[in-house]
């Protein structure tokens, strides 16, 4: 049941070094630079995004993912879902309206796969990059690289994903679009939606915390994906697999990595989901189906190379 | 054009790396598979290597693979280093497990 989580706002990304990852994130992707703070964080959107931004990037002396924020519907959503991840018995803590910059109060809780997620109603509203809100023209001129679309979800690896189903589903209200099961029932991946995407946020089972697999960024066509695979090679950039799909969710995919090794996906296509739809299941013995559709195997990198 | 010998005991492999080439870099362009790929870019962990002999310089690298500790005893990540004489490594004993 829907509880008023609309949509992924915002993912903070850690770099090694800041220029190499703007630079990356803007003119292979083609996103945005919106804005700096004085904490030297840049702050990026993909050009269909109506709000300011959706990629904070903070250098660090190892890369990774600080956290990933919700946008909820209205405050009133906001300060019920604290209410609720407090008697679910998180702890959820305060980041004060401007802490990034142009965007409301946050609240912060980590869930059991060691990870942490952001809730928050209000962000700068911008609009589309380079086209109005009336008779609006199709794209706009100058966009660079990928011309990434919008910043689509995130894949994270970690340990209790039964606790982080239950924060999602039942606190937050996402649903569960697809999931793979292993031959003793033990749900290993978890693909949840707040949306009709076949998801917004995805876990995969590790046991070790935290782990950071890849940020997402949608593309409109397969032409699109290939035309990324040019740029990636054009640019030297570090790829991990595809052009492929995906049996999970099917999408069509890329996947690469930015300089300091966080790995990054641009993909198009992918199913539908409602929440009166059953999940979809693929089991663990066909995982290398269900990863990598066309090669069916899979490759060690995929699983294991994480920052 | 300069290069240098890189040699791996652990697997008996030898390669050239070009000036201001990666280790990795050069071991990938020579079609050896004597070091794991991850992500190349000195985040993963991945292609750790140790360095028994040689000089090189270092690209910034993850603090968690390779804490100050890690990097005087020439553990290091082969995507980010840049030898300046002949090397001679060996493949890291957690190599293939640094990022699990």
């Amino acid at each position: 049941m829907r509880k008023g989580v609309m949509r992924p706002g915002h993912v903070q990304v850690r770099v090694l070094d800041i220029d190499e990852a703007v630079q990356h994130y803007t003119e292979l992707l083609g996103m945005i630079e919106t804005d700096r703070d004085d904490q030297g964080r840049v702050y990026l959107k993909a050009w269909t995004e109506v709000d300011k931004f959706s990629l904070v990037l903070r250098e660090a002396d190892e890369p990774g993912c600080d956290f990933m924020g919700f946008k909820v519907l209205d405050e009133a959503a906001l300060n019920q879902l604290e209410k609720d991840l407090v008697a679910h018995g998180l702890e959820v803590e305060q980041l004060p309206e401007g802490e990034l910059k142009d965007c409301g109060r946050r609240i912060r809780f980590t869930v059991a796969s060691g990870h942490a997620f952001e809730l928050y109603a209000d962000k700068t509203y911008t609009g589309k990059w380079g086209v109005s809100d009336v008779n609006p023209e199709a794209w706009p001129r100058g966009l660079k690289g990928m011309k990434a679309v919008r910043f689509d979800h995130c894949l994270f690896y970690g340990p209790n994903l039964a606790a982080v189903y239950d924060v999602f589903v039942n606190v937050l209200g996402f649903h569960l679009a697809e999931q793979v099961i292993d031959p003793e029932g033990t749900r290993i991946a978890q693909f949840l939606t707040a949306s009709m995407k076949e998801h917004d946020i995805a876990f995969i089972h590790s046991d070790k915390p935290g782990q950071f697999h890849h940020a997402s960024f949608f593309l409109e066509t397969w032409e699109d994906v290939l035309r990324a695979a040019d740029l990636i090679s054009m640019t030297d950039t570090s790829i991990d697999i595809g052009p492929t799909r995906h049996g999970l969710t099917h999408g069509k995919t890329i996947y690469f990595f930015d300089p300091s090794g966080n790995r990054n996906e641009v993909f198009c296509g992918g199913d539908y989901t409602y929440p009166d739809h059953k999940p979809i299941t693929w089991k663990a013995e066909d995982l290398g189906k269900a990863i990598f559709y066309h090669d069916r195997v899979l490759n060690e990198r995929f699983l294991t190379v994480l920052t | 054009m300069v290069a240098y010998q890189v040699y791996n005991r652990t697997t008996g492999d030898r390669f050239s790396c070009e000036e201001g080439q990666s280790v990795l870099k050069a071991m990938e362009s020579k079609g050896y598979k004597c070091v794991p790929v991850g992500c190349r870019g000195g985040g993963c962990g991945f292609c750790m290597i140790k360095v028994i002999s040689g000089s090189y310089e270092c690209g910034k690298m993850s603090k968690r693979h390779c804490p100050p500790e890690a990097l005087e005893n020439g553990e290091v990540l082969a995507c980010r280093i840049y030898p300046t004489k002949d090397l001679v490594i060996e493949c890291h004993s957690e190599a293939g497990n640094a990022a699990d």
